[in-house]
């Protein structure tokens, strides 16, 4: 492909589901991975006689969520229905937002190689989940009505995105921004967090958008980048060759590594929205919303800029803190237990983050080693108590042994000596010891002043606080 | 065990004798199965009877009373359900093909509360598929016969209902009213049925067929039942979000009130719906009903609603809209008909469907999808709920120079089986002077003023503002006090076994 001639335009709708109790708009539990079809009720089987009642939570969330994502609140706003046929949609509509989405604008904000990028929201809409279809052998299929009704933001941006790369980023922000407001698990691999992707090509310096298409089924970041890098060189060919990019929906197939035409434009769904007659205007009154603004977090953007500026750290160093809230809860909690900040995001970025599959476990109450403890350790190393090869020896038995630092220092005496009596006491015996070396090093050989401080350790046990002994080492051997 | 003879008897009658112990549930009950298994097989009210059922709740009546438990405002009050009413354990079909073999596993807000107020369900009333249609023509379970002449209509979509109260196969029931379907019925039948405030009685557990017209009634052979069955079914309930959380009125104490008469009370008179091709004998009592309100002191003020004319096509337009959205969940896939072997996808939703549905849901779900095609829904849907938006206005325009207003409910009476079928138009215009009430959603009371030289029943309408029942009930009573249309029955012997011309 003809790598700079073509500016890529992606525009990207992701789905959130919201984890409330209960689905949108019916009393069965909306959580993940039960018996099929044993999170049900009348109403999101949509038996006929049935009819919708909203979940506040699920309002709630998507209020925070645009408020995080300062975007407009819709003070009263309505839902509509969205008609198509599936086996997997129980009332042959959904109920979704079309003309009156709940927020407006807005923007995602995150760094793409350290340098800052803000995507523009159209908007964020409230809307019910479908079923699952699964199909056995044979032609036979099954739906699990568990997912049906449990509630979704969809997120839609602006076509402001440029590359892959920078989409798969932003998806990562949007994951981290519902995760800190504890609106969604982000699990992209369970369905908790959707995307699809409105790819086109133009010419650079065009200003028309060209044809688009539209990607499905890109269930990890991964899929995110590969389906879209795909798909901008499938498209760059085309273009090439003088041929026509053709509007139409594309699944992508991670197994093959390629997406394939599902339906084109002119087979698209005429969805005949019209406005949802059995809800009443959702209205989100001025109290509810002053609640729900304050109800918001230190949200990631900020938490970078206050790493970045008051607590000195690098901008490297601050997106990893803060891609996870529970690793910078981690962070701040160390911080406040007394740890310098540079020190803490040292120890925690190489030390504790190498030891966790996911880096949300440094929320857990029972984490091996607490902030607390972990300053603690910090704390003793700076303090000349311990060194810092000895730190990371008692960092790794702290977590697996579940034991405080000092506790481990005191139990086994591995505290540094830093009496100048003892450690005086022992260089004279490795100086007296070590005629020939002495000689040799007053001769002007100086790096045998390694090897004196090496043989006064191994007197001490390795406690020697080795600063010390080199002093002392030198002085005497000064006389 | 005895048989109560029940025909003519009113609730207050049967509740006030159950809870006394003048009467026995049970014997009641009996006397009302007795009557069905003798004249329903002419009148085809019922698609279902639940004799066994019946019986187990009018004992479980009697036992609660000799126990010395209230037994309930209902108790003991046998009632038929319009088969559009979830009922739990009981098939439910609303007249349709579609729905044979639907069990539904749980209980309408309206039919709970009545079971919960002592009242003794006798089983499932007949119905227009999907409450679609003015004749009772278009039940998939064969039409209803009106009891006053076998080879006329009893009105629809709830004729099984109105068939019935007017028969004596129950004393009271429930109905739906999306653009007539309670009073049109209720009037060619000659027994009362009111529409309330569209959110005054739940809709949870009743089948959609348009949500924002559809407002679930009652049925009762006078006002006063009406208002007693009202009482019950009423209020908040919080799996319908358009329902009202106003408290209810106490409406059995406003039909009392009407008994003194209606000093103070104006009654509106729109111009508009004493139209040019109304039945001169329609007019006839209706006028004469005007001269009786106006003897118990109401004042008759002219009012306008000038929106009147595009009624017809506004209910049109919002009501096959919606129905074309709310019947798209039958399609074959968890419950009710499937077609048999279907080789795709496609094939089961379009055989199932195209098996399942009768003609009118058909014709509506043509309508509806028509209408709310990307690019016309502005110049349907949308500009039919501005003018509905008037309709309304007009209303509450009316509503400042009267308490309410009253009408003829239908121009027209009952006509013979047949006569409009072929004319899907002229059946829509048979409900010219009831579907403005369901755009507005102001509550609607039909009562029996009359009847023709042929003996055929005719109508009364009086409309109130909205959350104005006790306004209706007081009128409605008033009326009812003064008069004695609502006691005349038609002749068992008319019904009985007579071969029936179709």
């Amino acid at each position: 492909m003809s790598a700079d001639k073509y500016e890529v335009v992606i525009g990207l709708e992701v789905h959130a589901q919201l984890s409330t109790q209960s689905k949108i708009f019916s009393w069965s539990s909306a959580a993940f991975g039960a018996d099929p079809n044993t999170h049900t009720d009348p109403v999101c089987l949509g038996l006929p006689g049935t009819l919708p009642v909203l979940n506040a939570a699920a309002v709630e969330s998507a209020v925070r969520l645009g408020l995080a994502a300062g975007c407009k609140i819709r003070q009263r706003c309505r839902f509509s229905r969205k008609h198509y046929f599936y086996p997997d949609l129980p009332k042959g509509f959904q109920i979704s937002q079309f003309d009156e989405p709940i927020c407006d604008g807005g923007a995602i904000t995150f760094r793409l190689h350290g340098e800052r990028r803000s995507v523009r929201l159209v908007r964020i809409h409230l809307e019910e989940d479908a079923g699952k279809n699964l199909h056995a052998a044979a032609g036979v299929s099954f739906v699990d009505y568990n997912r049906a009704g449990v509630p979704l933001c969809e997120i839609v941006s602006e076509p402001d995105i440029r590359s892959a790369e920078e989409a798969s980023e932003y998806v990562r922000a949007v994951r981290a921004l519902v995760r800190y407001l504890g609106i969604c698990d982000g699990n992209m691999e369970e369905g908790s967090l959707r995307c699809d992707a409105n790819v086109s090509l133009r010419l650079r310096g065009e200003t028309k958008y060209g044809t688009k298409t539209e990607l499905k089924n890109m269930n990890s970041f991964k899929n995110v980048r590969d389906a879209i890098e795909s798909e901008v060189k499938r498209q760059a060919a085309l273009l090439d060759r003088g041929e026509r990019v053709v509007q139409e929906t594309r699944l992508w197939d991670a197994a093959r590594g390629m997406s394939a035409a599902m339906r084109s434009k002119e087979q698209a769904h005429d969805y005949r929205y019209f406005p949802e007659p059995d809800l009443p205007p959702l209205v989100v009154s001025d109290s509810e919303l002053a609640k729900a603004r304050a109800s918001l977090p230190e949200l990631p953007e900020d938490r970078f800029a206050r790493y970045t500026t008051s607590s000195g750290l690098s901008p490297q160093d601050a997106g990893v803190l803060i891609a996870d809230k529970e690793v910078a809860g981690y962070f701040d909690a160390t911080v406040a237990a007394g740890a310098p900040p540079k020190r803490a995001a040292n120890w925690l970025i190489n030390e504790v983050l190498a030891r966790v599959d996911d880096p949300r476990k440094l929320g857990a109450a029972d984490i091996a080693i607490a902030p607390v403890a972990l300053a603690e350790l910090i704390a003793l190393i700076d303090s000349g108590k311990i060194s810092g090869k000895l730190g990371k020896d008692i960092f790794a038995r702290m977590w697996t042994e579940r034991r405080r630092a000092g506790e481990i220092v005191a139990a086994e005496g591995l505290a540094q000596v830093s009496d100048t009596g003892a450690i005086e006491e022992a260089c004279r015996k490795v100086v007296a010891a070590n005629p020939d070396v002495v000689e040799r090093y007053r001769a002007g050989n100086a790096k045998l002043i390694g090897f004196l401080v090496g043989a006064v350790m191994k007197e001490t046990g390795g406690k020697a606080n080795p600063k010390t002994v080199n002093e002392i080492l030198q002085r005497l051997l000064a006389n | 065990m005895t048989a109560t003879d029940v025909r003519g008897l009113s609730i207050a009658t049967i509740a006030d004798g159950v809870r006394s112990g003048k009467l026995r549930a049970r014997d009641v009950t009996e006397g009302y199965l007795d009557r069905i298994a003798r004249l329903d097989r002419a009148l085809n009210c019922y698609v279902l009877t639940d004799a066994a059922g019946a019986r187990r709740r009018a004992d479980a009546v009697d036992a609660a009373r000799a126990a010395g438990r209230d037994p309930g405002a209902l108790a003991g009050v046998p009632i038929g359900i319009k088969d559009i009413f979830v009922t739990r354990g009981v098939e439910t079909t609303c007249a349709s093909k579609i729905l044979r073999g639907f069990v539904p596993p749980f209980e309408s807000t309206v039919t709970q509360r009545l079971a919960d107020a002592g009242a003794v369900s006798l089983g499932k009333l007949n119905m227009d598929e999907f409450a679609m249609g003015s004749s009772n023509e278009n039940s998939a379970r064969g039409p209803v016969r009106n009891p006053w002449s076998l080879a006329h209509v009893p009105g629809g979509s709830s004729g099984g209902s109105a068939a019935a109260i007017a028969a004596s196969l129950c004393a009271g029931a429930t109905g739906t009213d999306t653009g007539g379907s309670i009073r049109q019925p209720a009037s060619f039948c000659g027994v009362a049925g009111m529409k309330p405030t569209y959110g005054r009685v739940s809709r949870y557990g009743v089948i959609a067929f348009a949500s924002s017209l559809d407002h679930p009634g009652p049925f009762g052979r006078s006002v006063e039942d009406v208002a007693a069955l009202l009482e019950v079914m009423a209020g908040a309930d919080p799996l319908d979000a358009t329902s009202i959380p106003a408290p209810v009125g106490r409406y059995r104490d406003a039909c009392r009130a009407g008994k003194d008469g209606l000093q103070g009370v104006r009654l509106g008179i729109p111009d508009e719906y004493f139209t040019a091709g109304m039945d001169p004998e329609v007019e006839a009592a209706v006028r004469a009903a005007l001269d009786e309100l106006a003897r118990a002191g109401a004042k008759l003020v002219p009012v306008s609603l000038p929106h009147t004319k595009y009624a017809i096509a506004t209910y049109y337009l919002i009501c096959t809209a919606e129905a074309s959205s709310n019947l798209a969940r039958y399609d074959g896939v968890r419950f009710g008909h499937r077609t048999k072997d279907p080789r795709t996808l496609e094939e089961l939703y379009a055989r199932t469907r195209g098996e399942g549905f009768g003609l009118e849901p058909k014709r509506r779900i043509m309508l509806g999808t028509y209408v709310l095609r990307a690019g016309y829904y502005e110049a349907y849907y949308g500009k039919a709920l501005r003018v509905r938006r008037k309709i309304a206005d007009d209303f509450a325009a009316a509503f400042t120079q009267c308490d309410a207003i009253v009408t003829p409910t239908s121009p027209i009476p009952s006509f013979r089986f047949g006569e409009r079928m072929g004319d899907p138009l002229q059946m829509y215009l048979a409900d010219v002077l009831t579907v403005a009430p369901n755009l507005a959603g102001v509550p609607a009371l039909a009562q029996s003023c009359g009847f023709t030289k042929s003996g055929l029943p005719i109508g009364l309408q009086v409309i109130g503002p909205p959350l104005g029942e006790e306004a209706c009930f007081r009128i409605g009573g008033a009326y009812e006090a003064r008069t004695e249309w609502h006691r005349r029955l038609p002749a068992d012997s008319a019904m009985s076994g007579a071969e029936v011309a179709s």
